[in-house]
Protein backbone atom coordinates (compact mmCIF):
# COMPACT_ATOMS: atom_id res chain seq x y z
CA UNK A 1 0.00 0.00 0.00
CA UNK A 2 2.09 2.50 1.04
CA UNK A 3 5.28 1.65 -1.83
CA UNK A 4 2.50 2.18 -4.01
CA UNK A 5 1.49 5.73 -2.31
CA UNK A 6 5.23 6.50 -3.06
CA UNK A 7 5.48 5.29 -6.41
CA UNK A 8 2.50 7.38 -7.79
CA UNK A 9 4.33 10.18 -6.18
CA UNK A 10 7.75 9.22 -7.96
CA UNK A 11 5.91 9.04 -11.56
CA UNK A 12 3.83 12.27 -11.12
CA UNK A 13 7.36 14.07 -9.50
CA UNK A 14 9.19 12.80 -13.03
CA UNK A 15 6.35 14.38 -15.04
CA UNK A 16 6.67 17.84 -13.19
CA UNK A 17 3.54 17.99 -11.59
CA UNK A 18 2.62 19.07 -8.44
CA UNK A 19 0.42 16.29 -7.25
CA UNK A 20 0.23 14.83 -4.21
CA UNK A 21 -2.20 12.04 -3.84
CA UNK A 22 -4.69 13.47 -0.44
CA UNK A 23 -4.79 10.93 2.40
CA UNK A 24 -9.10 10.20 1.54
CA UNK A 25 -10.83 10.82 -1.35
CA UNK A 26 -13.63 13.53 -1.14
CA UNK A 27 -17.30 11.39 -1.51
CA UNK A 28 -18.13 12.79 -4.94
CA UNK A 29 -15.10 10.93 -6.23
CA UNK A 30 -14.98 7.34 -3.61
CA UNK A 31 -18.87 6.61 -3.94
CA UNK A 32 -18.72 6.66 -7.73
CA UNK A 33 -15.47 4.90 -7.38
CA UNK A 34 -17.10 2.30 -5.03
CA UNK A 35 -19.92 1.28 -7.25
CA UNK A 36 -17.62 1.17 -10.09
CA UNK A 37 -15.37 -1.26 -8.41
CA UNK A 38 -18.17 -3.44 -7.09
CA UNK A 39 -19.62 -3.46 -10.82
CA UNK A 40 -15.87 -5.51 -11.28
CA UNK A 41 -15.73 -7.14 -8.10
CA UNK A 42 -19.27 -8.76 -7.74
CA UNK A 43 -19.34 -10.92 -10.72
CA UNK A 44 -16.31 -12.84 -9.85
CA UNK A 45 -16.92 -12.70 -6.29
CA UNK A 46 -20.21 -14.68 -7.72
CA UNK A 47 -18.34 -16.91 -9.66
CA UNK A 48 -16.46 -18.12 -6.59
CA UNK A 49 -19.00 -18.40 -4.24
CA UNK A 50 -20.80 -20.56 -6.65
CA UNK A 51 -17.63 -22.86 -7.77
CA UNK A 52 -17.40 -26.12 -6.91
CA UNK A 53 -14.14 -26.14 -4.85
CA UNK A 54 -14.05 -29.89 -4.05
CA UNK A 55 -14.25 -31.27 -7.92
CA UNK A 56 -12.42 -29.22 -8.98
CA UNK A 57 -9.38 -31.42 -10.20
CA UNK A 58 -11.98 -34.03 -11.66
CA UNK A 59 -14.30 -31.50 -13.34
CA UNK A 60 -10.77 -29.97 -15.30
CA UNK A 61 -9.27 -32.98 -15.88
CA UNK A 62 -12.32 -33.95 -18.22
CA UNK A 63 -11.65 -34.73 -22.22
CA UNK A 64 -13.44 -31.54 -22.90
CA UNK A 65 -11.84 -29.26 -20.25
CA UNK A 66 -8.22 -30.71 -21.06
CA UNK A 67 -8.72 -30.14 -24.66
CA UNK A 68 -10.35 -26.12 -24.59
CA UNK A 69 -7.37 -25.42 -22.09
CA UNK A 70 -4.94 -26.73 -24.73
CA UNK A 71 -6.58 -25.46 -27.45
CA UNK A 72 -7.31 -21.75 -25.76
CA UNK A 73 -3.45 -21.94 -25.23
CA UNK A 74 -2.20 -22.47 -28.35
CA UNK A 75 -4.50 -19.91 -30.30
CA UNK A 76 -4.45 -17.19 -27.93
CA UNK A 77 -0.53 -17.79 -28.03
CA UNK A 78 -0.24 -17.64 -31.52
CA UNK A 79 -2.45 -14.77 -31.83
CA UNK A 80 -0.87 -12.90 -29.72
CA UNK A 81 2.15 -13.60 -31.61
CA UNK A 82 1.11 -12.87 -35.06
CA UNK A 83 -0.30 -9.52 -33.35
CA UNK A 84 3.45 -8.70 -32.30
CA UNK A 85 4.50 -9.36 -35.96
CA UNK A 86 1.45 -7.49 -38.07
CA UNK A 87 0.44 -5.13 -35.06
CA UNK A 88 3.79 -3.37 -34.60
CA UNK A 89 4.62 -2.49 -38.39
CA UNK A 90 1.02 -1.25 -38.54
CA UNK A 91 1.85 1.05 -35.59
CA UNK A 92 4.60 2.55 -37.10
CA UNK A 93 3.51 3.35 -40.15
CA UNK A 94 0.37 4.90 -38.39
CA UNK A 95 2.58 7.02 -36.22
CA UNK A 96 5.35 7.29 -38.59
CA UNK A 97 3.97 8.36 -42.22
CA UNK A 98 2.04 11.22 -43.43
CA UNK A 99 -0.60 9.67 -45.82
CA UNK A 100 -4.20 10.89 -47.46
CA UNK A 101 -6.59 8.87 -45.17
CA UNK A 102 -4.46 8.04 -42.54
CA UNK A 103 -7.15 8.50 -39.66
CA UNK A 104 -9.67 6.55 -41.80
CA UNK A 105 -7.30 3.88 -41.63
CA UNK A 106 -6.57 4.58 -37.98
CA UNK A 107 -10.19 4.57 -37.92
CA UNK A 108 -10.30 0.81 -39.51
CA UNK A 109 -7.78 -0.65 -37.29
CA UNK A 110 -9.62 0.02 -34.16
CA UNK A 111 -13.11 -1.25 -35.85
CA UNK A 112 -12.70 -4.57 -34.40
CA UNK A 113 -12.39 -3.05 -30.84
CA UNK A 114 -16.43 -1.48 -31.24
CA UNK A 115 -17.48 -3.67 -33.54
CA UNK A 116 -19.86 -6.58 -31.54
CA UNK A 117 -17.59 -9.71 -31.95
CA UNK A 118 -20.56 -11.08 -33.57
CA UNK A 119 -20.81 -9.22 -36.49
CA UNK A 120 -17.35 -9.14 -36.71
CA UNK A 121 -16.98 -13.22 -36.86
CA UNK A 122 -19.65 -12.56 -39.91
CA UNK A 123 -17.38 -10.22 -41.67
CA UNK A 124 -14.45 -12.52 -41.89
CA UNK A 125 -17.03 -15.33 -42.63
CA UNK A 126 -18.35 -13.17 -45.91
CA UNK A 127 -14.26 -12.47 -46.93
CA UNK A 128 -12.58 -15.52 -45.42
CA UNK A 129 -15.48 -18.15 -45.62
CA UNK A 130 -14.96 -20.97 -48.41
CA UNK A 131 -17.81 -18.61 -50.41
CA UNK A 132 -16.01 -15.69 -49.11
CA UNK A 133 -14.44 -12.49 -51.36
CA UNK A 134 -11.01 -13.88 -50.80
CA UNK A 135 -11.80 -17.08 -48.76
CA UNK A 136 -13.59 -18.85 -52.34
CA UNK A 137 -10.42 -17.68 -54.85
CA UNK A 138 -7.97 -19.52 -52.01
CA UNK A 139 -10.54 -22.26 -51.58
CA UNK A 140 -10.36 -23.12 -55.50
CA UNK A 141 -6.55 -22.91 -55.66
CA UNK A 142 -5.54 -24.77 -52.61
CA UNK A 143 -7.99 -26.20 -50.98
CA UNK A 144 -7.63 -24.38 -47.86
CA UNK A 145 -10.90 -23.46 -46.05
CA UNK A 146 -10.27 -21.46 -42.78
CA UNK A 147 -13.37 -22.00 -40.79
CA UNK A 148 -14.17 -24.63 -38.58
CA UNK A 149 -10.17 -25.07 -38.60
CA UNK A 150 -7.68 -24.20 -35.62
CA UNK A 151 -6.77 -21.51 -38.36
CA UNK A 152 -10.09 -19.76 -38.19
CA UNK A 153 -9.77 -19.67 -34.13
CA UNK A 154 -6.58 -18.08 -34.28
CA UNK A 155 -7.22 -15.33 -37.02
CA UNK A 156 -10.47 -14.42 -35.10
CA UNK A 157 -8.38 -13.52 -32.14
CA UNK A 158 -5.68 -11.46 -34.71
CA UNK A 159 -8.89 -9.98 -35.67
CA UNK A 160 -10.27 -8.91 -32.64
CA UNK A 161 -7.04 -8.86 -30.69
CA UNK A 162 -4.64 -6.72 -32.39
CA UNK A 163 -6.02 -2.94 -31.95
CA UNK A 164 -4.58 -3.84 -28.51
CA UNK A 165 -1.29 -4.14 -29.84
CA UNK A 166 -1.53 -1.34 -32.10
CA UNK A 167 -3.07 1.19 -29.91
CA UNK A 168 -0.45 0.09 -27.33
CA UNK A 169 2.72 0.59 -29.64
CA UNK A 170 1.41 3.60 -31.50
CA UNK A 171 1.17 5.41 -28.19
CA UNK A 172 4.61 4.73 -27.24
CA UNK A 173 5.83 5.84 -30.37
CA UNK A 174 4.05 8.82 -30.41
CA UNK A 175 5.36 9.66 -26.34
CA UNK A 176 9.15 8.79 -27.46
CA UNK A 177 11.73 11.45 -27.03
CA UNK A 178 13.05 11.68 -31.11
CA UNK A 179 16.14 13.33 -29.87
CA UNK A 180 17.56 9.78 -28.75
CA UNK A 181 17.35 8.57 -31.93
CA UNK A 182 18.41 11.77 -33.89
CA UNK A 183 20.87 11.49 -31.63
CA UNK A 184 22.35 7.99 -32.44
CA UNK A 185 22.47 8.85 -36.44
CA UNK A 186 24.21 11.98 -35.58
CA UNK A 187 26.88 9.29 -33.92
CA UNK A 188 26.91 7.61 -37.30
CA UNK A 189 24.32 4.73 -36.15
CA UNK A 190 23.22 3.23 -39.59
CA UNK A 191 18.75 3.09 -39.58
CA UNK A 192 18.62 -0.17 -38.43
CA UNK A 193 21.14 0.18 -35.80
CA UNK A 194 19.22 3.07 -34.73
CA UNK A 195 16.20 0.97 -34.91
CA UNK A 196 18.10 -1.75 -33.09
CA UNK A 197 19.18 -0.43 -30.13
CA UNK A 198 17.60 2.77 -29.56
CA UNK A 199 13.79 2.54 -30.73
CA UNK A 200 13.24 -1.20 -29.93
CA UNK A 201 14.34 -1.25 -26.42
CA UNK A 202 12.25 2.59 -25.56
CA UNK A 203 9.06 1.01 -27.17
CA UNK A 204 9.86 -2.10 -25.30
CA UNK A 205 7.94 -2.27 -22.08
CA UNK A 206 4.79 -1.17 -24.41
CA UNK A 207 4.93 -3.83 -26.85
CA UNK A 208 5.34 -6.20 -24.19
CA UNK A 209 1.69 -4.97 -22.26
CA UNK A 210 0.75 -4.99 -25.71
CA UNK A 211 1.71 -8.77 -25.80
CA UNK A 212 -0.06 -9.23 -22.64
CA UNK A 213 -3.59 -7.29 -23.88
CA UNK A 214 -3.57 -9.20 -26.88
CA UNK A 215 -3.19 -12.50 -25.52
CA UNK A 216 -5.56 -11.70 -22.92
CA UNK A 217 -8.29 -10.39 -25.74
CA UNK A 218 -8.05 -13.34 -27.67
CA UNK A 219 -7.77 -16.05 -24.99
CA UNK A 220 -11.70 -14.32 -24.14
CA UNK A 221 -12.67 -14.33 -27.60
CA UNK A 222 -16.01 -15.91 -27.97
CA UNK A 223 -18.22 -14.06 -29.86
CA UNK A 224 -16.37 -14.33 -33.49
CA UNK A 225 -14.55 -17.33 -32.91
CA UNK A 226 -17.72 -19.12 -32.60
CA UNK A 227 -19.52 -17.39 -35.68
CA UNK A 228 -16.26 -17.56 -37.89
CA UNK A 229 -14.90 -20.86 -37.07
CA UNK A 230 -17.67 -22.86 -35.20
CA UNK A 231 -17.17 -24.56 -32.20
CA UNK A 232 -15.79 -28.58 -32.22
CA UNK A 233 -14.46 -29.85 -29.12
CA UNK A 234 -10.52 -30.24 -29.97
CA UNK A 235 -10.45 -28.48 -33.06
CA UNK A 236 -11.84 -25.01 -32.56
CA UNK A 237 -14.37 -25.27 -28.86
CA UNK A 238 -12.18 -22.70 -27.11
CA UNK A 239 -12.35 -21.78 -23.54
CA UNK A 240 -15.22 -19.64 -23.30
CA UNK A 241 -17.11 -21.77 -26.48
CA UNK A 242 -16.19 -24.83 -23.95
CA UNK A 243 -18.19 -22.90 -20.95
CA UNK A 244 -20.87 -21.71 -23.12
CA UNK A 245 -21.75 -25.14 -24.22
CA UNK A 246 -21.70 -26.70 -20.54
CA UNK A 247 -23.16 -24.07 -19.15
CA UNK A 248 -26.22 -25.09 -20.86
CA UNK A 249 -25.54 -29.08 -19.85
CA UNK A 250 -22.98 -29.01 -16.99
CA UNK A 251 -23.02 -25.96 -15.02
CA UNK A 252 -19.69 -27.45 -12.53
CA UNK A 253 -17.31 -27.94 -15.69
CA UNK A 254 -18.54 -24.33 -16.83
CA UNK A 255 -18.25 -22.98 -13.57
CA UNK A 256 -14.49 -24.79 -12.84
CA UNK A 257 -13.52 -23.56 -16.63
CA UNK A 258 -14.39 -19.81 -15.95
CA UNK A 259 -12.65 -19.64 -12.62
CA UNK A 260 -9.35 -20.98 -15.10
CA UNK A 261 -9.83 -18.04 -17.12
CA UNK A 262 -10.17 -15.64 -13.88
CA UNK A 263 -7.54 -16.48 -12.32
CA UNK A 264 -4.86 -17.32 -15.26
CA UNK A 265 -6.07 -13.52 -17.20
CA UNK A 266 -5.78 -11.75 -13.67
CA UNK A 267 -2.10 -13.48 -13.04
CA UNK A 268 -0.75 -11.99 -16.03
CA UNK A 269 -2.58 -8.87 -15.50
CA UNK A 270 -1.54 -8.37 -11.93
CA UNK A 271 2.50 -9.34 -12.75
CA UNK A 272 2.07 -6.97 -15.76
CA UNK A 273 1.24 -4.10 -14.43
CA UNK A 274 3.80 -4.59 -11.88
CA UNK A 275 6.50 -5.34 -14.25
CA UNK A 276 6.11 -2.90 -17.07
CA UNK A 277 3.58 -1.11 -16.65
CA UNK A 278 5.00 0.94 -13.22
CA UNK A 279 7.93 2.22 -16.00
CA UNK A 280 6.10 2.67 -19.19
CA UNK B 1 -13.54 17.97 -38.14
CA UNK B 2 -13.24 14.87 -35.88
CA UNK B 3 -15.48 16.23 -32.64
CA UNK B 4 -18.17 17.82 -35.27
CA UNK B 5 -18.24 13.69 -36.70
CA UNK B 6 -18.76 12.62 -33.09
CA UNK B 7 -21.30 15.73 -32.36
CA UNK B 8 -23.34 14.88 -35.84
CA UNK B 9 -23.09 10.62 -34.69
CA UNK B 10 -24.57 11.76 -31.12
CA UNK B 11 -27.26 13.61 -32.62
CA UNK B 12 -28.48 10.86 -35.05
CA UNK B 13 -28.47 8.80 -32.24
CA UNK B 14 -30.27 10.52 -29.99
CA UNK B 15 -32.82 11.00 -32.54
CA UNK B 16 -33.03 7.54 -33.75
CA UNK B 17 -33.77 6.68 -30.24
CA UNK B 18 -36.02 9.47 -29.38
CA UNK B 19 -37.95 8.52 -32.39
CA UNK B 20 -38.12 5.30 -31.86
CA UNK B 21 -39.55 5.32 -28.38
CA UNK B 22 -42.00 7.94 -29.97
CA UNK B 23 -43.76 5.11 -32.05
CA UNK B 24 -43.67 3.03 -29.20
CA UNK B 25 -45.32 4.96 -26.70
CA UNK B 26 -44.24 4.49 -23.17
CA UNK B 27 -47.76 3.49 -21.40
CA UNK B 28 -47.84 -0.12 -23.27
CA UNK B 29 -47.27 -2.99 -21.34
CA UNK B 30 -44.38 -4.91 -22.05
CA UNK B 31 -44.91 -8.94 -22.30
CA UNK B 32 -40.95 -10.60 -22.49
CA UNK B 33 -41.80 -13.67 -24.25
CA UNK B 34 -38.52 -16.32 -24.58
CA UNK B 35 -38.78 -18.63 -27.35
CA UNK B 36 -36.79 -21.19 -29.30
CA UNK B 37 -34.35 -20.30 -32.42
CA UNK B 38 -36.94 -22.29 -34.45
CA UNK B 39 -40.07 -19.97 -33.79
CA UNK B 40 -37.98 -17.09 -34.80
CA UNK B 41 -39.88 -16.19 -38.10
CA UNK B 42 -43.27 -17.92 -36.63
CA UNK B 43 -43.30 -15.90 -33.60
CA UNK B 44 -42.51 -12.64 -35.32
CA UNK B 45 -45.41 -12.90 -37.69
CA UNK B 46 -47.81 -13.51 -34.38
CA UNK B 47 -45.73 -10.66 -32.74
CA UNK B 48 -47.24 -8.69 -35.29
CA UNK B 49 -50.72 -9.58 -35.41
CA UNK B 50 -50.87 -9.81 -31.39
CA UNK B 51 -50.10 -6.18 -30.72
CA UNK B 52 -52.60 -4.99 -33.56
CA UNK B 53 -54.93 -6.63 -32.23
CA UNK B 54 -53.86 -5.67 -28.80
CA UNK B 55 -52.52 -1.91 -28.92
CA UNK B 56 -51.81 -1.66 -25.58
CA UNK B 57 -49.55 -4.45 -25.14
CA UNK B 58 -45.51 -4.66 -26.56
CA UNK B 59 -44.19 -7.87 -27.21
CA UNK B 60 -40.57 -8.04 -26.80
CA UNK B 61 -39.43 -11.60 -28.10
CA UNK B 62 -36.22 -13.41 -26.20
CA UNK B 63 -35.37 -15.78 -29.27
CA UNK B 64 -31.91 -18.23 -28.56
CA UNK B 65 -31.62 -21.76 -27.97
CA UNK B 66 -33.80 -23.45 -25.90
CA UNK B 67 -31.23 -24.57 -23.09
CA UNK B 68 -29.99 -21.16 -23.26
CA UNK B 69 -33.68 -19.50 -22.56
CA UNK B 70 -34.07 -22.45 -19.52
CA UNK B 71 -30.69 -21.07 -17.49
CA UNK B 72 -31.97 -17.75 -18.10
CA UNK B 73 -35.60 -18.23 -16.30
CA UNK B 74 -33.50 -20.66 -13.95
CA UNK B 75 -31.57 -17.93 -13.06
CA UNK B 76 -34.76 -15.88 -12.49
CA UNK B 77 -34.62 -13.52 -15.57
CA UNK B 78 -37.83 -11.56 -15.89
CA UNK B 79 -40.00 -13.92 -18.90
CA UNK B 80 -43.45 -13.55 -18.76
CA UNK B 81 -43.91 -16.50 -20.94
CA UNK B 82 -41.81 -19.34 -22.45
CA UNK B 83 -41.91 -21.51 -25.58
CA UNK B 84 -39.19 -23.73 -25.76
CA UNK B 85 -38.43 -26.28 -28.79
CA UNK B 86 -39.04 -29.36 -26.30
CA UNK B 87 -41.78 -30.50 -24.22
CA UNK B 88 -38.40 -32.08 -21.54
CA UNK B 89 -37.01 -28.20 -20.79
CA UNK B 90 -40.52 -26.89 -19.90
CA UNK B 91 -40.82 -29.32 -17.26
CA UNK B 92 -37.41 -28.57 -15.67
CA UNK B 93 -38.69 -25.18 -15.23
CA UNK B 94 -41.97 -26.38 -14.16
CA UNK B 95 -39.83 -28.43 -11.18
CA UNK B 96 -38.33 -25.39 -10.44
CA UNK B 97 -42.03 -24.11 -9.33
CA UNK B 98 -41.42 -21.34 -11.88
CA UNK B 99 -44.73 -22.34 -14.14
CA UNK B 100 -47.54 -20.99 -13.43
CA UNK B 101 -51.23 -22.40 -14.60
CA UNK B 102 -50.75 -25.61 -17.54
CA UNK B 103 -48.42 -25.88 -20.04
CA UNK B 104 -50.03 -26.47 -23.72
CA UNK B 105 -48.49 -27.84 -26.36
CA UNK B 106 -49.48 -25.48 -29.79
CA UNK B 107 -47.07 -26.70 -32.52
CA UNK B 108 -45.35 -30.05 -34.09
CA UNK B 109 -42.01 -29.79 -35.91
CA UNK B 110 -40.20 -32.55 -37.42
CA UNK B 111 -36.33 -32.47 -38.60
CA UNK B 112 -34.90 -32.40 -41.99
CA UNK B 113 -31.45 -32.62 -43.59
CA UNK B 114 -30.84 -28.83 -45.52
CA UNK B 115 -28.08 -28.31 -48.14
CA UNK B 116 -27.02 -25.39 -50.03
CA UNK B 117 -28.37 -24.34 -53.43
CA UNK B 118 -27.24 -26.39 -56.13
CA UNK B 119 -26.45 -28.66 -53.62
CA UNK B 120 -22.52 -28.69 -54.19
CA UNK B 121 -21.93 -32.00 -51.74
CA UNK B 122 -24.19 -33.75 -53.69
CA UNK B 123 -26.12 -34.88 -50.24
CA UNK B 124 -28.62 -37.62 -50.65
CA UNK B 125 -29.78 -38.54 -47.31
CA UNK B 126 -28.55 -39.21 -43.68
CA UNK B 127 -25.46 -41.56 -44.83
CA UNK B 128 -23.64 -38.60 -46.44
CA UNK B 129 -23.34 -37.01 -42.98
CA UNK B 130 -20.33 -39.26 -42.51
CA UNK B 131 -18.56 -38.47 -45.45
CA UNK B 132 -15.36 -37.04 -44.62
CA UNK B 133 -14.46 -34.69 -47.23
CA UNK B 134 -17.84 -32.74 -46.48
CA UNK B 135 -18.44 -30.01 -44.15
CA UNK B 136 -21.12 -31.04 -41.76
CA UNK B 137 -22.61 -28.98 -39.40
CA UNK B 138 -24.95 -30.05 -36.39
CA UNK B 139 -26.94 -28.35 -33.37
CA UNK B 140 -24.95 -28.62 -30.28
CA UNK B 141 -26.27 -32.06 -28.02
CA UNK B 142 -27.10 -29.12 -25.09
CA UNK B 143 -29.54 -27.68 -27.24
CA UNK B 144 -33.58 -30.14 -28.56
CA UNK B 145 -32.23 -29.83 -32.31
CA UNK B 146 -29.15 -31.73 -31.11
CA UNK B 147 -30.61 -34.03 -29.00
CA UNK B 148 -33.08 -35.12 -31.76
CA UNK B 149 -30.29 -35.00 -34.07
CA UNK B 150 -28.26 -37.66 -32.50
CA UNK B 151 -31.45 -39.75 -32.13
CA UNK B 152 -32.41 -40.17 -35.51
CA UNK B 153 -28.49 -40.56 -36.28
CA UNK B 154 -28.82 -43.13 -33.94
CA UNK B 155 -31.99 -45.24 -35.02
CA UNK B 156 -30.19 -45.04 -38.66
CA UNK B 157 -27.04 -45.96 -37.37
CA UNK B 158 -24.94 -43.23 -39.16
CA UNK B 159 -21.45 -41.97 -37.21
CA UNK B 160 -21.68 -38.29 -38.72
CA UNK B 161 -18.64 -36.60 -38.57
CA UNK B 162 -19.45 -32.74 -37.85
CA UNK B 163 -16.77 -29.84 -38.62
CA UNK B 164 -18.72 -27.82 -36.15
CA UNK B 165 -21.32 -27.85 -33.08
CA UNK B 166 -23.81 -24.70 -33.34
CA UNK B 167 -25.13 -23.57 -30.00
CA UNK B 168 -28.54 -23.21 -31.45
CA UNK B 169 -30.34 -23.87 -35.00
CA UNK B 170 -30.24 -20.62 -36.57
CA UNK B 171 -26.87 -20.32 -36.43
CA UNK B 172 -26.32 -23.70 -38.07
CA UNK B 173 -28.90 -22.99 -41.08
CA UNK B 174 -27.20 -19.62 -41.89
CA UNK B 175 -24.02 -21.30 -42.44
CA UNK B 176 -25.43 -24.08 -44.50
CA UNK B 177 -27.39 -21.04 -46.40
CA UNK B 178 -24.12 -19.02 -47.43
CA UNK B 179 -23.00 -22.10 -48.62
CA UNK B 180 -19.84 -22.55 -45.98
CA UNK B 181 -21.44 -26.06 -44.63
CA UNK B 182 -22.23 -28.91 -47.27
CA UNK B 183 -24.85 -29.64 -44.95
CA UNK B 184 -26.36 -30.20 -41.21
CA UNK B 185 -29.94 -30.91 -39.89
CA UNK B 186 -32.03 -28.52 -38.90
CA UNK B 187 -35.96 -28.15 -38.23
CA UNK B 188 -38.17 -28.46 -41.20
CA UNK B 189 -39.75 -25.72 -40.42
CA UNK B 190 -36.36 -23.31 -40.90
CA UNK B 191 -35.65 -24.61 -44.39
CA UNK B 192 -39.35 -23.46 -45.45
CA UNK B 193 -38.34 -20.09 -44.45
CA UNK B 194 -35.07 -19.87 -45.81
CA UNK B 195 -33.87 -19.12 -49.50
CA UNK B 196 -30.63 -20.51 -50.83
CA UNK B 197 -31.14 -23.83 -48.72
CA UNK B 198 -33.10 -27.31 -49.93
CA UNK B 199 -34.05 -29.72 -47.81
CA UNK B 200 -33.64 -33.06 -48.58
CA UNK B 201 -36.26 -35.40 -46.45
CA UNK B 202 -35.36 -38.15 -43.42
CA UNK B 203 -37.21 -41.13 -44.05
CA UNK B 204 -39.86 -41.36 -41.37
CA UNK B 205 -38.89 -44.57 -40.08
CA UNK B 206 -35.52 -42.17 -38.38
CA UNK B 207 -37.32 -38.75 -37.60
CA UNK B 208 -38.02 -37.41 -34.77
CA UNK B 209 -41.30 -34.90 -33.77
CA UNK B 210 -41.03 -32.69 -31.41
CA UNK B 211 -43.64 -31.08 -29.07
CA UNK B 212 -43.77 -27.18 -28.56
CA UNK B 213 -45.18 -26.42 -25.37
CA UNK B 214 -45.82 -22.65 -24.23
CA UNK B 215 -46.75 -21.51 -20.53
CA UNK B 216 -46.98 -18.33 -18.47
CA UNK B 217 -44.22 -17.99 -16.31
CA UNK B 218 -44.96 -17.19 -12.22
CA UNK B 219 -42.87 -14.63 -11.74
CA UNK B 220 -44.69 -12.65 -14.57
CA UNK B 221 -45.33 -9.09 -13.80
CA UNK B 222 -48.15 -8.44 -16.16
CA UNK B 223 -50.06 -11.92 -16.15
CA UNK B 224 -53.68 -10.64 -17.88
CA UNK B 225 -50.76 -9.69 -20.72
CA UNK B 226 -48.94 -12.87 -20.60
CA UNK B 227 -52.22 -14.81 -20.83
CA UNK B 228 -53.73 -12.81 -23.90
CA UNK B 229 -50.65 -13.83 -25.83
CA UNK B 230 -50.24 -17.12 -24.96
CA UNK B 231 -54.44 -17.56 -25.66
CA UNK B 232 -53.19 -15.91 -28.80
CA UNK B 233 -50.72 -18.36 -29.75
CA UNK B 234 -52.98 -21.05 -28.72
CA UNK B 235 -56.02 -19.41 -30.74
CA UNK B 236 -57.03 -20.10 -34.48
CA UNK B 237 -55.37 -17.13 -35.79
CA UNK B 238 -52.08 -18.24 -34.18
CA UNK B 239 -52.34 -21.62 -35.57
CA UNK B 240 -52.82 -20.37 -38.80
CA UNK B 241 -49.56 -18.10 -38.92
CA UNK B 242 -47.85 -21.17 -37.60
CA UNK B 243 -48.82 -23.59 -40.14
CA UNK B 244 -47.88 -20.61 -42.49
CA UNK B 245 -44.55 -21.09 -41.07
CA UNK B 246 -44.89 -25.21 -41.92
CA UNK B 247 -45.23 -26.16 -38.45
CA UNK B 248 -47.79 -29.36 -37.84
CA UNK B 249 -50.42 -28.18 -35.33
CA UNK B 250 -51.58 -30.83 -32.21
Amino acid sequence: MTEDHQDSIGTSRRSGSRFRPARRPPAFIAVPAAIGLALFALPVLGLLGRAPWSRLATLLGSDMALEALRLSAISSVSAAIISLFLGVPVAWILCRYEFPGRSLVRGLVLLPMVLPPVVGGAALLFALGRRGLVGSPLYEATGIVLPFSTGGVILAGVFVAMPLMVLTVEGALRGLDHRFERAAETLGAGRWTVLRRVTIPMIAPSVVAGIALTWARALGEFGATLTFAGNLQGRTQTLPLAVFVALESDRDTALALSLVMVVVSLAVIVALRDHWWRNG
Amino acid sequence: MARRLIAGSFAILLFVSCAGAGTRGSDRVEVLVAAASSLTDAFRDIEAAFEEAHPGIDVVLNLGGSSLLREQILARAPVDAFAPANVAIMEEVRAAGLVSGSARVFARNTMTIAVPAGNPGGVTGLDDLARPELLVGLCAETVPCGRFTRQILLKAGVTARPDTEEPNVRALLTKVERGELDTGIVYATDVRGADGVIAIAIPEVYNVTTDYPVAIMSGTSHPEAATAFVAYVLSDEGRVLLGRHGFELP
